[in-house]
């Protein structure tokens, strides 16, 4: 029972290389952290799977941790793009 | 748990087997789908679009589909705030950067313009 | 920022006891439990996590409900049930835009601006994330004063089922009792 989960994260590994074409050429800055947030989810998806096919599945609290850490890094960089600064006086 | 004992196969294990792989190949056609959409769209607006709805998709999908490989047990509940986290946690996200874009001067496609 | 009256009578208590019950199941199914849900619990630990509970229950009821908290469960019921129809919404989002990357659907953006009756923070944030999730729209822009907001839809047809048919407008103004 552990070729469906090989399978499904060469899969989803291919598909991250495929999204590094758009960090590397996006015309501008949004377009890359566009790019970042998604690797950043399907890092989280790897973390998982890899949990599986080594039969340890302690990984899964560092992915708990990653998602949330990932997502207030996204909000902050497009607080911050759209204001100028980060606490507003 | 993790492993299968092959040589007393029951048909209730294998139903679980097949479903959990069922649910996983569609999360990752999901994921293909969106990968593929941020790379052909012509247009900031629209690639928000692709990601913000396939990608949450896939995700969900195949946490779901090692949820059911699992059964009843402690991880199931982690993988259950994992996948629910990201329903709330997505769409947001995804606001975040389209209010930074069109407050910065970002222009939107419209059809017969040149690929930007 | 919002109402600073405070809440008197039957809506502080019933915040009070939601937040604690959320608190308590959190940490029950956080800690380790066997097979059979009720292997190893010991009076140490139950009595910790009720003084976790009760410590976030009384500092922090005003987060989960905000406002006067007056028909609190009435609203709970009805949110439950649309937070169902809510994932059938992403499902069919996510096979509309699967569509559109594989060429069967055309792409053709547009902006619209258009104004609803809502007017609480709760209301109107359940309603912009309702229209990030549905097919082919995004919120950009959220406008509390008049409710007002700016979408982006990726063709005229999910742009017609916002404006024109008005299903998820009545769908939220019932479920927060049409403020």
């Amino acid at each position: 029972m552990i070729a469906p989960f090989v399978i499904i994260a060469i899969l989803v590994g291919f598909t991250t290389i495929l999204c590094t074409y758009r960090a590397v050429f996006g015309p501008g800055t949004l377009n890359r952290i566009v790019a970042a947030n998604v690797i950043g989810t399907k890092a989280i998806v790897l973390l998982i799977l890899v949990g599986y096919i080594i039969e340890r599945p302690h990984f899964i609290d560092i992915a708990l941790m990653y998602a949330v850490i990932s997502f207030i890094g996204t909000i902050m960089i497009a607080k911050y793009l759209e204001r100028g600064d980060l606490c507003s006086r | 748990m993790l492993t299968i004992d092959i040589l007393t196969p029951d048909p209730l294990s294998t139903l679980i087997n097949i479903l959990a792989t069922i649910m996983m190949a569609m999360g990752g056609f999901f994921m293909i789908v969106g990968s593929v959409g941020l790379l052909k769209f012509p247009d900031f607006y629209t690639r928000l679009h692709a990601t913000g709805k396939c990608d949450t998709m896939g995700q969900i999908l195949i946490i779901v589909g090692c949820m059911i490989y699992q059964g009843f047990d402690f991880i199931t509940v982690k993988l259950f705030f994992v996948s629910a986290f990201y329903i709330f946690a997505g769409p947001a996200a995804t606001h975040a950067l389209m209010k930074a874009a069109y407050f910065t001067g970002l222009k939107v496609w419209k059809k017969g313009d040149p690929k930007m | 920022m919002t109402e600073t009256t405070g809440k008197t009578g039957n809506g502080k208590a019933v915040s009070i006891l939601l937040t604690f019950i959320i608190a308590f199941t959190l940490w029950m199914l956080f800690s380790y439990w066997n097979k059979y849900l009720l292997g190893h619990y010991d009076p140490f630990r139950l009595a910790r996590g009720i003084i976790v509970a009760v410590i976030i229950a009384l500092t922090m009821h005003q987060l989960l409900i905000p406002g006067r908290g007056e028909k609190v469960l009435v609203k709970l019921r009805r949110w439950c049930l649309y937070a169902l129809w809510e994932l059938w919404q992403i499902a069919l989002a996510a096979v509309d835009v699967a569509m559109r990357v594989l060429g069967i659907r055309p792409v053709n953006p547009r902006l619209i601006e258009f104004e609803t009756t809502l007017r609480s923070d709760l209301a109107l944030t359940t309603f912009g994330d309702s229209i990030t999730l549905t097919p082919g729209t995004i919120t950009i822009n959220i406008e509390p004063e008049r409710g007002k907001y700016l979408v982006h839809a990726i063709d005229q047809g999910p742009a017609d089922a916002l404006t024109v048919d008005q299903t998820m407008q009545k769908k939220v103004g019932y479920v927060f009792m049409e403020e």
